[in-house]
């Protein structure tokens, strides 16, 4: 059984909330679960009661430029799936919870600071045999007035990299070790998206992002085994400022997450283009 | 890519039902497709599954083998080991509804952008591509098929 999240030493325990307080909370007006999938389809196969789906490709990402949704969007989103500012927001999804953090992510954009990540995912969810419903909720639209999307904080560009990397900054590699190696243009068992160099940004540190979770349920591991994982081994620091990476961002949502809410990196930065954009520029530097 | 080439009946029938309906519908039609899923049976296929029938590149983790019977036309069966890979098996029910019985080399012409045509909004690239590999090994197993009927005939 996994250790309760306020007892696992993190910086922001909050951030996180259990299956248990999910199930409390089904029927609280001012939470709204979100699932955020891979497999689009997977949300209508059943989901958490009352659950609502944000697709990542469709809802949060713009559908012309490689960018994502604009103020205005995000609003609609909001009013779609009947969230306020005041609403809290529980992520949750498959993957261990990459695309919900990539949701997370994208929401913090946009400010909306009454935000959570379900431990586990769905993963967890099934595993302890709670229920899942096929029956799509509506809420009533609501009003939200976003702030403008706020990308500098956590959001690095091709040209942050650059500098980042001139100044030696952290840089993170969440892929897996034959993609940070060169070896492969793409996750095991995954098709390849196009990258026509393989390798790593140089000083890049690999931490495979699956490192930060336990393979039985899902959780995040905890403040300690992270420490370790982070701080000790590859020698991470918190005061620093950190870039993360994979391969179009959504794994290294989850790695962003981890660093900044568990560990309480002070700032860390998710680099979306990643190797899909780093492994295809003309002149940039590579390391295999 | 577009494919003009005529699908076998059976599926060009699936293509056009798709075509009529939004994309809400198109989502529980598709589910429902993923619920009729059935495993490869055990006289075709047990766990640890051949690797040589595993589909390259796709991520729910999805085994295909074709069957020829008497008459010379193949039955198609599949596995998808990933619990969550529900668009792999909604695929592998329409492909096996639709596609088992005909000979091999009417299995052979179906190409991948059907998975387009089916999915539409449903798929991302990653997931795309990896629906599309699942056809493209069922065309692998269908020429092999009609290679080895070749061989045989001559």
């Amino acid at each position: 059984m996994a250790t309760p999240i306020e007892q696992r030493g993190y910086k922001n325990p909050d951030a996180l909330v259990s299956t248990d307080w999910v199930e409390q909370h089904l029927n609280d007006r001012n939470v709204r679960l979100i699932e955020s999938n891979e497999d689009t389809l997977l949300y209508a196969s059943g989901h958490i009661p009352g659950a609502v789906h944000v697709d990542w490709t469709a809802d949060l990402n713009d559908q012309v430029r490689r960018d994502y949704i604009t103020k205005e969007g995000f609003e609609r989103l909001m009013a779609r799936i009947g969230v306020t500012p005041d609403t809290t927001v529980v992520f949750y999804g498959d993957k261990n919870n990459w695309w919900a953090c990539y949701a997370f992510w994208v929401f913090q954009l946009f400010g909306h600071k009454k935000a959570k990540v379900m431990d586990g995912g769905r993963v967890k969810w099934q595993k302890e045999n709670r229920t899942l419903a096929r029956d799509v909720p509506s809420y009533p639209p609501a009003k939200y007035k976003s702030k403008p999307r706020q990308d500098k904080p956590i959001r690095a560009f091709r040209g942050d990299v650059m500098s980042h990397l001139k100044k030696r900054g952290q840089l993170v590699d969440v892929r897996s070790p034959e993609e940070y190696a060169g070896t492969r243009l793409h996750m095991p068992d995954y098709p390849n998206e196009g990258a026509l160099r393989g390798g790593h940004i140089p000083g890049a540190k690999s931490v495979p992002w699956a490192r930060a979770i336990n393979p039985d349920d899902g959780t995040f591991k905890t403040g300690d085994e992270l420490k370790k994982l982070y701080e000790q081994d590859q020698k991470l620091a918190p005061k620093k400022e950190t870039i993360a990476y994979c391969r179009i961002g959504e794994r290294s949502s989850h790695t962003w997450f981890a660093l900044k809410y568990l560990l309480g990196f002070k700032s860390v930065r998710n680099y979306d283009g990643s190797w899909t954009e780093w492994g295809n520029l003309v002149g940039v530097p590579i390391e295999k | 890519m577009r494919n003009d080439r005529i699908l076998p009946p059976k599926l060009q029938q699936l293509v056009d039902t798709f075509e009529m309906f939004d994309p809400a519908d198109r989502t529980g039609l598709l589910l429902s497709y993923a619920d009729q899923f059935r495993e490869v049976p055990a006289e075709v296929a047990t766990r640890p599954f051949a690797k040589s029938h595993q589909v390259p590149q796709c991520e729910s983790e999805a085994y295909v083998w074709a069957v020829k019977r008497p008459n010379a036309t193949l039955d198609l069966y599949f596995a998808v080991e990933n619990p969550a890979g529900v668009s792999a098996k909604a695929l592998a029910a329409i492909l096996g509804k639709t596609l088992s019985g005909l000979p091999a080399r009417e299995i052979a012409q179906v190409t991948p952008d059907i998975v387009e045509k089916i999915f539409r909004q449903n798929i991302s690239m990653g997931k795309g591509l990896g629906l599309m590999s699942m056809v493209q090994a069922v065309r692998t197993l269908a020429n092999a098929a009609e290679r080895s009927d070749t061989t045989h005939d001559a």
